[in-house]
């Protein structure tokens, strides 16, 4: 083998060198918080937004989730294995749904609460499953099992991201820069899990829980186009106008065929 | 030279095996399962723990285990072709074998890290059916019967248009495999053998027109493929190799085929989706096999330039020593 050929063998073999042990680092971005003057809403005029949320019609039922691909799961998860598309109470009350002011604010502005949103790799499942955040506020994503996870964002109007948490007791901090319901998230090491988050620059939203009932609180007098958000079954919109001191019921019924 | 055709026959079989597993990554939706590169959560590669392999890291780091296999498995093989094979062609193809082993690792760590872009993806497909055909002519090229020249020369026009035809159709389809793949159309048309209902989709996305485009490439390799290897056992059935790669042809092109509508029928379940890919990448290198065994007259070698073998009067535009 001559000269030429040995530098060429000698350069190969330290590309494969690099490439199989070179290091790898990722840094949270760091939110830009230039953040425009907030707008104080007059607490003494505001008004409310309660409701709650059906769902008409025979949901498919829930499946379990196959976690034997990772034991830990298996035993971490115990009963905790049912699909979440549809959690509907007797009452065919259907939790789970992002409702949000969609439109009504104007010009107004709202800092971001400087407490962060926690959500947690729990049983290999995200809790929550469905939640909201402003956009610079802190979210903090925390492994809470003894197994590896990854957290895979996949925004449409945000930076995608994807981070692992190989330690159990890991966190990861990030933050949104632009508003977009939903962000949705998962991990690829164990397929079923998935979680949405609707970012938003304002603090009226809220998911249905125990009941279907919602709150959006402390909302100044207006009109308002509120929209409700379901993984499954899309979005509805409704125009509701709140008076001054005014608890305003809205209720969304889906349905399901 | 008996040992580095079984060598290369090895890392061939290899290659074929790691294709098998990045279809698999694919099939279980694992791409992203390690989302950092070239290490592991943190790890080196190779110091990952097997406890640690759990889920979708299972099938990603496996692959990116077996891929560093292939890789070193490439570094042997060029050195030994440098070192043994006399014809400088030959050793030239198996150095561009590892310059294309090192560039598809290459885009597969891109591919992660900017979350499986789909040209990135298609590439590193597309790019991997590549290195399986070179490895197979690369043990080709070291069989006896390729370096005694027993290969009779082939004058036949058609055939040599057939066989290059054929083996242009399948890379095509391949592409356009990887990108509907890729791209997540391998659902968007959900019924089969009609599109939602029709012979041709009534509503068209660039999703439905890729799978269908695929769809349409399946029966164009279809025909290509009938076309090839019926002309070769009709007027070459005396050339025996011609006539058995000629059946194998026949039979990956049905295989293949049936994998494709059992794929969508079963809504993507692994096992036949990752076959279909595996399949698709034999169904490529056979059509290669063939072509290059049609053209042999084409390749001047130094066993076939001492055998006494008369070449035809075409003017051999192969390379040469």
């Amino acid at each position: 083998m001559d000269v030429r050929k040995s530098w060429l063998l000698a350069s190969i073999m330290a590309l494969v060198l690099t490439v199989a042990c070179g290091g790898g680092s990722e840094a949270p971005a760091e939110p830009e918080s230039a953040a425009p003057a907030a707008t104080a809403v007059d607490e003494a005029t505001a008004g409310n937004i309660t409701g709650t949320v059906v769902l008409e019609g025979t949901p498919p039922e829930a499946e379990t989730i196959r976690m034997n691909a990772d034991p830990v799961c298996t035993q971490e998860a115990g009963d905790n294995t049912a699909t979440e598309y549809y959690v509907v109470g007797e009452d065919g009350s259907l939790n789970n749904v992002f409702v949000y002011v969609k439109e009504g604010l104007g010009n107004r502005s709202f800092p971001a609460p400087s407490d962060p949103v926690v959500l947690d790799q729990n049983g290999c499942r995200y809790t929550p499953h469905v939640f909201g955040i402003q956009v610079g506020q802190t979210l903090t994503v925390s492994n809470g099992d003894p197994t590896l996870h990854n957290i895979h964002a996949m925004p449409a109007n945000n930076t995608e991201f994807n981070t692992g948490q190989p330690i159990e007791g890991m966190t990861y901090d990030t933050s949104f820069e632009n508003v977009e319901v939903m962000v949705p998230f998962k991990c690829d090491v164990h397929g079923w899990m998935n979680a949405y988050v609707g970012v938003l620059d304002h603090p009226y939203y809220g998911v249905s829980s125990n009941g279907g009932g919602f709150a959006l609180n402390t909302l100044p007098p207006g009109d308002y186009t509120i929209e409700a958000w379901h993984e499954m079954l899309g979005t509805q919109t409704q125009n509701v106008t709140v008076g001054e001191n005014e608890t305003v019921e809205v209720s969304f019924t889906f349905t399901v065929s | 030279m008996a040992s580095l055709h079984r060598f290369t026959l090895f890392v061939a079989a290899s290659t074929l095996l790691l294709i098998t597993a990045g279809a698999l990554v694919t099939s279980t939706d694992s791409g992203l399962a390690v989302p950092d590169w070239p290490n592991t959560y943190g790890y080196f590669m190779f110091s990952f723990p097997l406890s640690k392999m759990v889920g979708g890291i299972l099938y990603e780091h496996g692959h990116r285990l077996l891929a560093s296999t292939v890789g070193i498995l490439m570094i042997g093989l060029a050195v030994w072709f440098s070192r043994v094979d006399d014809r400088r062609w030959v050793r030239y193809l198996a150095w561009v074998a590892l310059g294309a082993v090192v560039l598809q690792g290459t885009l597969g760590g891109v591919t992660v890290l900017y979350f499986l872009p789909t040209p990135i993806s298609v590439a590193h497909a597309g790019l991997a059916q590549l290195v399986f055909c070179l490895t197979v002519a690369l043990a080709l090229f070291t069989s006896q019967s390729w370096r005694t020249g027993t290969a009779a020369p082939n004058a036949d026009r058609i055939l040599a248009r057939l066989t290059i035809g054929t083996v242009a159709l399948v890379y095509a389809q391949v592409l356009v495999g990887a990108t509907m793949r890729h791209s997540g159309a391998g659902l968007a048309i959900p019924d089969f053998p009609l599109a939602f209902g029709h012979l041709v989709p009534p509503e068209w996305s660039w999703p439905v027109a890729i799978h269908f485009g695929h769809r349409i490439g399946a029966v164009l390799v279809t025909l290509a493929v009938v076309a090839t290897a019926g002309y070769m056992l009709v007027y070459h059935q005396h050339r025996l190799e011609l006539r058995r790669l000629a059946w194998l042809l026949l039979g990956l092109v049905t295989i293949q085929f049936t994998l494709g509508a059992l794929t969508v029928l079963s809504e993507r379940q692994v096992g036949i989706n990752t076959a279909h890919v595996a399949t698709g990448a034999a169904l490529l290198a056979t059509a290669v096999l063939l072509a290059l065994l049609v053209h042999r007259h084409r390749f001047t070698d130094v066993s076939l330039s001492n055998a006494s073998v008369a070449l035809p009067a075409t003017p051999s535009v192969g390379v040469v020593r």
